[in-house]
């Protein structure tokens, strides 16, 4: 695959208030640096994540999603991750058997305390979106002008 | 060939009439030719003698149309093959109709006929289609009389038929069958064995014909939403038309999704794709998944049952583990 | 259309440092709906709050946007000060340009330019926020506390200590629960009787705790603040308020062969009974089983020796009606069956028993009057083997045991060992244990001394079989750190059985709607936080039916729970979070697609009926979302296949919004 050189993805960050957007924080303030194509979307919780928040993303021209909440059992409403892990599995499956890369979607927990690993994470995500390059296959040319 | 026959049914049909048990008949009404069946109301023994039928061709699953049926007076007849009784079932747990006030009345199925597998043999022209036995006879404007293999030309939810057995009735008429060890899963791994290159070209191919008439929603048991989320302004994915190359996709993964762990896998949506898109490999790409990934589940078997969906263990799989085991199981377990 | 105004935040060299500012406030100046846009050195300082608050008035703002740093740090800041200005405070948005911008990029184009799109998300958003007003409903300021053990008798007293009325409702004729049964008490040995009994006076005579003894909730309505309960309280066939409890009647009555269950059926009681001297409340209860005048309508020996004419025959049940604005979970533990546990003998002989047995063995008031004998011949045992963890850590076989730990038999067992050897020194006493876990205030002491003053014979390894050999039992057990087998002839073999939670505790959190873990225990609201709160708004839990716990601690959390109960009953009215969802009635289908990830139980339905477009109507289930339960999560959001169900605040059309702002 041909890698444009100056090819800066754009990445969509689901996260949930109680952990993942403290942990965001967190790495900001102890200015942990990750790429500022990550733009980060506030939810109470990852499982207000609607399949169609991600689609959408993807239409209008994300080159990555991810979905970022409480470590498993850490939910601050008890349950939520558990259905967030349930329902990504099966619509990122679904997206991997249309042939979507499947490294164009992440879901991963980070706790309020893992600023570190919040930006580790972030830097990794956007260096394997990098590599596989513009997102041509889900998104619809005419929306992006 | 159906062990049940027309007759058959039409005489149990005309027996619930006139014992006042039901005051209308939900069945099959003919068309122009006898593969041109339409669902249909009957309320007299009149209309019955003149419009029922029963055929090979009564494939269309009519669970959906309790929930309009069911909210007139008084009790309705409804047929139901095997298949059909899970999607009853799977509404049933959704609250969807009133059981009261229907007399579901199964029938064994012995697989429905394809008119577009025998169109696609004979060619155009088809004038009627009659059983004999295990062979099909088709009667064609130019060629006569052309003699066919019936299993052949079985719709493909036939031939991979899941289940012989009723998961719900008031009356069985004849005997009641089994689950089948069924293939269908069979297409899903190959798809599942190609590179994303090729499965995505698959996918291009199929979908980019969708022309979003919305028939494949409308006749699924499973979208019975009073309004559809496609239709909802408050959604912010309100469209009710394709208007960029994205919508049908965005379409068909979102309705496969929110029909997950609820989709009876009953073919439906690709029997009435007037574009032959073969939607079913998303449902039954759901429901493959689903029993890898949780255990094995067939929604409507029980009514009340839990859907995967709205439901979790604390050791689920990672969403990344997910993905990966189907590479793992290499497409090839199904 | 909104009329917005933007605020961009410098926070000194913070924000400045590397986002321009004054090009954000001039690019967002033209995005959609905004009629104002500038910037300030520190918005949440009292001049650039008076400056959001002018600018709101002067131009008519009906919504703002603030660039500064996270909405964790300063969006109820924000909110105070437009509701100060007269504008509803979720019309505001902040667009967290420091944590997750300036602070984590280097230079001033990257950040400048982030900053701008997270400025339009912002916007984007605001355009189609609309004013919410959190909920208001008044609190009954009245507890209910079910379980009258020692945690639910602590919960009470503080409650009550509090000035609330409260309830105890304990499904047994008298409380004190499972700690009435106890002996001693570990690690101070003192006995169980002394410290309980004058607790279960108090919580009898305080005049804001009333006592349903013998009595069941049976259904529960309602929600946090105002939970309407129905409480069966069962017929014991005796006036309550006039039997003086004098007991003269379990001493005539002439059915003596019912199983004592207070005793663990180690002796007999008599038809018509109180369960110990010290019950509260003292009043005796016929059991409806074993009398004869309420079997065949022949005797009623009982109503002629009461001198104070308690006795009611035809008394029934009752159902009383009572609202709470709190409910406190003290349903307690029970230790499990021994019928899997063959290799035990536990069936097969009187002189295998639990550790329950043994402390009704060893208790003044039980069936030996504290003498410590064997149940089959009533001799003096010399040999006693303890085996810990039967059926608790049984992970290699959990239809036969429980996983975990129930982390009260290894003290207990040190407690029972060291009181055989204290009165008894000529027995020999061994101790079978995988490990000792001792953690707790003076506990390892404890232990240690049960070792090395008590002589007890701590042997690592597990019993393998038990078998009956004449007034013998021959067991067979490994000690692994010798690496041998041993055999040993015992007099009295004591099993450390499990504990499980009692199993009124799934119906209950059924009606409660409060949640559960596989072992029927209740889950808390959150394991480290709020250890003590039910997920379920006003569900409160004390005591073992949260988890395995000893005396301390089941006290500890009991008052933990009251203070929670007290801080909810101190409040007249609760205020709601206001961003919960709704269902728009018009779309729902009734699937009960939300209601089933619903983790409060927030979502019923009902039937309603629908004027149709040809004028006829139609009854439809829909959903309806009980806003004071209700805490936002949004999971039926995404249950929701029709999108009938929205979070309010976090509705999908705003989400959509931002993602569209981001990936322009």
């Amino acid at each position: 695959m041909q890698v444009n050189e100056n090819f800066k993805p754009l990445i969509v960050a689901f996260c949930c208030n109680w952990c993942s957007y403290a942990g965001a924080d967190l790495a900001g303030n102890n200015r942990l640096n990750y790429p500022a194509e990550v733009k980060i979307i506030r939810v109470p919780c990852s499982c207000r994540v609607n399949p169609m928040f991600i689609l959408r993303a993807f239409q209008r021209g994300a080159d990555g999603v991810i979905i970022c909440g409480c470590h498993p059992g850490d939910c601050h409403y008890t349950s939520g991750n558990y259905f967030t892990r349930r329902r990504m599995s099966l619509l990122f499956s679904m997206l991997d058997y249309l042939g979507i890369e499947r490294e164009r979607t992440r879901v991963e927990w980070v706790s309020a305390a893992e600023g570190a690993k919040f930006a580790a994470t972030m830097n990794e995500f956007v260096e394997q979106v990098t590599a596989l390059g513009e997102n041509k296959r889900l998104e619809d040319l005419r929306c992006k002008q | 060939m159906q062990t049940v026959t027309r007759d058959l049914l039409l005489q149990k049909a005309c027996e619930l009439l006139d014992a006042g048990t039901v005051n209308r008949v939900y069945g099959w009404q003919k068309g122009q030719f006898d593969y041109d069946v339409t669902p249909a109301v009957f309320s007299s023994r009149e209309e019955l003698e003149k419009d029922f039928v029963y055929n090979d061709f009564c494939g269309a699953n009519f669970s959906k149309y309790l929930i309009k049926e069911t909210a007139g007076e008084g009790k309705i007849l409804v047929f139901l093959k095997p298949c059909d009784t899970y999607s009853f079932n799977q509404l049933l747990t959704e609250h969807r109709f009133d059981r009261e006030k229907v007399y579901a009345v199964g029938i064994p199925c012995d697989g429905m006929a394809d008119i577009r597998l025998i169109e696609e043999e004979v060619g155009e022209g088809v004038t009627g289609v009659e059983t004999d036995g295990d062979k099909l006879i088709v009667h064609t404007l130019y060629d006569g009389d052309v003699k066919l293999n019936r299993a052949d030309y079985l719709a493909e939810r036939c031939r991979v038929c899941k289940s012989k057995k009723h998961v719900a009735y008031d009356e069985l008429l004849g005997e009641d069958g089994d689950v089948v060890d069924s293939a269908r899963f069979d297409e899903v791994a190959k798809l599942e064995a190609m590179t994303p290159d090729e499965r995505f070209a698959f996918w291009q191919n199929e979908l980019s014909r969708c022309i979003r008439c919305n028939a494949c929603r409308d006749v699924c048991p499973a979208c019975t939403c009073e309004k559809c989320v496609f239709g909802n302004p408050k959604s912010g994915v309100e469209n009710k038309a394709v208007s960029d190359s994205f919508e049908e996709k965005m379409f068909h993964i979102i309705r496969a999704f929110h029909v997950a762990g609820r989709c009876t896998d009953c073919g439906e949506c690709s029997r009435v794709c007037p574009q032959h898109i073969p939607l079913h490999l998303l449902n039954r790409k759901f429901i493959k998944d689903i029993d890898a990934f949780y255990g094995e589940y067939q929604a409507g078997a029980e009514v009340g049952s839990r859907a995967p969906l709205v439901d979790y263990t604390e050791g689920d799989m990672e969403p990344g583990e997910a993905v990966a085991s189907v590479d793992e199981r290499g497409g090839k377990d199904a | 259309m909104q009329r917005i105004g933007v605020f961009v935040c410098w926070c000194g060299t913070n924000i400045a440092g590397t986002v321009d500012v004054v090009k954000v406030a001039e690019a967002l100046r033209t995005e959609p709906g905004v009629v104002f846009s500038d910037n300030y050195q520190y918005m949440c300082s009292q001049a650039g709050q008076d400056m959001i608050k002018d600018a709101i008035k002067e131009h008519n703002l009906t919504g703002i946007v603030v660039c500064s740093c996270s909405p964790r740090m300063h969006e109820a800041t924000f909110r105070k000060t437009a509701a100060a200005a007269g504008l509803n405070p979720y019309m505001v948005e902040i667009a967290n340009i420091r944590e997750q911008c300036s602070w984590i990029h280097k230079d001033m184009p990257t950040g400048t330019e982030k900053a701008i799109i997270l400025g339009k998300a912002a916007v984007a958003k605001v355009n189609l926020n609309t004013p919410l007003t959190p909920g208001q409903t008044p609190v009954t300021k009245r507890a209910l506390v079910i379980g009258g053990g020692i945690a639910g008798i602590q919960t009470a007293l503080d409650i009550a200590d509090a000035g609330f009325p409260v309830d105890i409702v304990e499904k047994l004729p008298t409380i004190g629960g499972k700690m009435a049964q106890l002996d001693k008490t570990f690690p101070t040995l003192d006995c169980a009787a002394c410290i309980l009994t004058p607790k279960m006076v108090d919580a009898g005579q305080n005049e804001n705790i009333r006592i349903f003894s013998y009595s069941e909730v049976e259904e529960v309505g309602g929600f946090v603040g105002n939970f309407s309960v129905k409480i069966r309280k069962k017929a014991r066939y005796v006036k309550e308020d006039i039997c003086t409890g004098c007991g003269l009647c379990t001493e005539k009555c002439p059915q003596k062969k019912v199983p004592n269950e207070f005793n663990l059926g180690m002796d007999n009681r008599r038809a018509v009974y109180i369960p110990f001297a010290q019950a509260v409340p003292k009043v005796a209860t016929i059991d409806p089983n074993y009398c004869t005048m309420l079997k065949t309508g022949k005797c009623g020996v009982c109503a002629k020796v009461c001198t104070a004419g308690a006795i009611d025959y035809k008394q029934k049940d009752e159902i009383i009606e009572e609202k709470y604005g709190a409910i406190v979970a003290a349903t307690g533990y029970n230790p499990i069956s021994m019928n899997k546990f063959d290799e035990f003998a536990y069936s097969q002989s009187k002189d295998v028993i639990t550790s329950l047995e043994f402390e009704r063995l060893t208790n003044a008031a039980g069936p030996t009057a504290g003498k410590l004998l064997r149940p089959s011949d009533g001799k003096h045992p010399h040999t006693i083997v303890f085996v810990q963890c039967v059926g608790s850590r049984c992970s290699h076989d959990a239809s036969k045991g429980k996983e975990y730990c129930s982390k009260i038999c290894c003290m207990y067992t040190a407690k029972h060992a060291m009181l055989v050897r204290d009165k008894y020194p000529d027995t020999e006493v061994y101790v079978f244990y995988i490990d000792v876990r001792t953690p707790g205030k003076a506990f390892d002491e404890f232990y240690r001394r049960a070792v090395e003053e008590y002589g007890v014979h701590y042997i690592k390894g597990m019993v393998g079989k038990v078998t009956p050999e004449g007034d013998k039992l021959k067991v067979l057990a490994s000690d692994l750190l010798a690496d041998k087998q041993l055999k040993i002839d015992a007099d009295l073999v004591v099993l450390a059985a499990a504990i499980e939670p009692d199993k009124s505790a799934r119906p209950l959190a059924t009606m409660l709607t409060a949640s559960m873990d596989t072992n029927d225990f209740f889950t808390e609201a959150h394991p480290k936080l709020r250890p003590v709160e039910s997920p379920t708004a006003g569900v409160f839990l004390s005591g073992t039916c949260q988890g395995p716990k000893d005396i301390p601690e089941t006290v500890s959390q009991a008052s933990a729970a009251a203070a929670k109960v007290i801080g909810l009953l101190c409040k007249d009215k609760l205020t709601g979070n206001p961003c919960v969802a709704s269902s728009n009635e018009l779309m729902c289908n009734g699937c009960s697609s939300c209601e089933k990830v619903c983790p409060y139980g927030a979502i019923t339905y009902e039937d309603k009926e629908f004027r149709m477009p040809d004028r006829t109507t139609k009854l439809r289930r829909v959903a309806k979302v009980n806003e004071a339960v209700c805490q936002g999560c949004g999971c039926c959001t995404v249950a929701c296949p029709s999108g009938a169900m929205d979070l309010k605040g976090f509705a999908n059309e705003q989400i959509m919004a931002e993602v569209d702002a981001i990936c322009k």
